[in-house]
């Protein structure tokens, strides 16, 4: 310890549990919307204390998503894509960019760099830029309004690959030649040793892709033109509309908060898979 | 860098690129392409003909005062974005950094904004500054302020920057807590020894050593405003009142989807792209030569 000084521990626990209030504030207000009825929101007059209509909002949202005033999907089926989308996602990029990366590392071939460098030129253009030739592609493609136009445009990613790819150079040569030396060829090898080795980064990798994939929102909201395949981040905006005062503010608040439950608790859940897995996709 | 030991086989190494680069080609160089083709293309009215017009639609864009205002708007959006959600993040890390009762669960608490979808923040944000329903806009109507960001641009413009730098302070803090403990004590004691108080010690020995984490959340900052921003945008404000909140990823999405004007925003989307390569790009050659003194 540098110097204790009398008063500085209540002045640094003060400056926290402000930002912490600040950081919670909204979720708390969102949380006591989603616990009173319609009309005590729509007058402005909502208190500071969850009222009495929690089970009835709630189980509103979930079955039927429609108020008085709004139109809406239930929100199971919303949730269902949104986790859908999110594992699809998540189980894509992992696969497709781990077999890469060992192709790329284990291998000496032809075009070996060319195509590293292919991969690599993805890093540079979110999906968000060039979204309009992407969504022309894909409607050319008949993927409009499937599952699978919903994620495997968004499998493409270098992040993954980058990540593997500096694992593996760091798996020991003598490694390698003993599991040559008792005749493992190389799916062997790839199947019980570098599966295995890699699991704490495809434990990290996968909480980050799976907030990633269940957050997505540009991207479904141009290729899903039927409200059954509506995620929950695209169906709470599309409940809202204009945001008059009089809508069914107790129902979205309620779908806002199981909007936010599943990706919360991945991040307070597994926290420190999180922090390794943002940490590591960042080097 | 290369291994020393590789396997040798002829066709397994193309097998196991084949699905990535298959994905790649399709949904990445493809659209990209076209996106660079059409940048040079006028469509008619009716979206019969093209006719080549070569940098037409990039001189077109470029001279339009629309454009214009938009990168100025996109301009004092992510530097607001940027500055607040780095100064704040900065000063919650030092805080969480003492060693404190509680420290750990500090970090929780301000860690989880981050799995918050941007266009979920900013239904949380439209809620509490909602001119007649929520509790923070009711608040500042009775005490006197004209508030409503549905009519009010420089009033959207603020919950739109609240909106999108509140999610980002959690990412920062992180980066943020684990810069200050890799910074190893012994500088910082030597600093105390020498007679340094705390606010010297922080800016002369800690600020200076952090400056790698700092220049690195910069860039991200800056990317994280410019292209993730857009459901919080579309979410909150749909770019208006009028054009005022408007930034150029929204414009690219409202030339494109909504006016149908595929050239200009084609030439839109390529001169992101340029940016996005470009900020890539510096990242890259400072991380290299990590910013230090």
């Amino acid at each position: 310890m540098i110097e204790a000084r009398a008063g500085t521990a209540w002045r640094v626990h003060f400056l926290l549990v402000i930002g912490v209030v600040v950081f919670a504030f909204p979720i708390y207000m969102a949380l006591i919307g989603s616990t009173h009825d319609a009309g005590t929101i729509g007058r402005g007059s909502l208190p500071l204390y969850p009222g009495e209509f929690t089970l009835e909002n709630y189980a509103q949202a979930w079955e039927q998503g429609s108020g008085q005033r709004v139109k809406a999907v239930p929100v199971a089926g919303m949730m269902f894509n949104s986790f859908v989308m999110a594992v699809v996602i998540t189980a894509g990029k992992i696969a497709v960019s781990i077999l890469s990366a060992y192709a790329v590392v284990f291998f000496s071939f032809p075009l070996r760099m060319f195509f590293f460098w292919m991969i690599f030129l993805t890093l540079m253009l979110p999906v968000e830029v060039r979204i309009i030739p992407t969504f022309k592609v894909v409607s050319d493609l008949g993927m409009v309004n499937t599952f699978a136009g919903l994620t495997v445009p968004l499998i493409v990613s270098a992040t993954a690959t980058l990540l593997f790819r500096q694992f593996f150079l760091t798996i020991p040569d003598e490694l390698v030649e003993a599991a040559k030396i008792d005749g493992a060829g190389p799916l062997r090898f790839f199947r019980h040793m570098v599966l295995p080795l890699s699991r704490t980064n495809i434990a990290a990798l996968s909480v980050i892709l799976f907030i990633y994939g269940w957050n997505q929102y540009l991207w479904p909201l141009l290729i899903t033109t039927s409200r059954s395949m509506d995620t929950i981040v695209i169906g709470i905006v599309k409940m809202i509309g204009t945001g008059d005062a009089q809508t069914d503010w107790n129902l979205i608040m309620a779908t806002t908060m199981l909007a936010m439950l599943p990706p919360v608790a991945v991040v307070v859940f597994m926290q420190h898979w999180f922090v390794k897995g943002l940490i590591e996709t960042e080097k | 860098m290369r291994r020393r030991v590789i396997f040798d086989n002829k066709l397994l190494p193309y097998l196991l690129l084949a699905p990535q680069i298959a994905i790649t080609l399709v949904f990445f160089f493809w659209p990209a392409g076209q996106a660079i083709y059409w940048s040079f293309l006028l469509q008619d009215a009716f979206g019969l003909r093209q006719t080549f017009v070569g940098l037409e639609n990039f001189r077109v864009v470029l001279a339009d005062p629309l454009y214009l205002d938009s990168a100025g708007r996109t301009l004092v959006f992510s530097t607001s974005v940027t500055a607040l959600a780095m100064v704040s993040a900065l000063l919650l890390a030092v805080m969480a950094d003492r060693r404190i009762r509680g420290a750990t669960a500090y970090k929780t608490l301000l860690i989880w904004p981050y799995a918050v979808a941007p266009a979920v923040a900013a239904v949380l944000w439209l809620f509490i500054f909602h001119p007649s329903i929520g509790l923070l806009g009711q608040a500042l109507r009775r005490v006197g302020v004209p508030w409503d960001y549905k009519l009010n641009g420089a009033q959207a413009m603020l919950i739109v920057i609240l909106a999108a730098a509140w999610k980002l302070v959690a990412y920062n803090f992180l980066f943020f807590l684990a810069g200050l403990q890799s910074i190893p004590k012994s500088v910082i004691e030597a600093g105390a020894i020498d007679g340094a108080g705390p606010n010297r010690r922080f800016w002369s020995i800690v600020f200076p050593l952090l400056s790698p984490t700092t220049f690195f959340l910069l860039v991200v900052n800056l990317v994280y405003a410019f292209f993730d921003t857009f459901g919080t945008i579309h979410a909150l404000t749909g770019g208006g009142p009028g054009k005022a909140t408007e930034t150029l990823i929204y414009k690219v999405y409202v030339d494109g989807v909504i006016n149908l004007d595929l050239g200009g925003s084609s030439a839109q989307s390529v001169i992101l792209m340029a940016i996005v390569i470009g900020l890539t790009a510096i990242q890259f050659r400072y991380i290299e030569r990590r910013v230090h003194y």
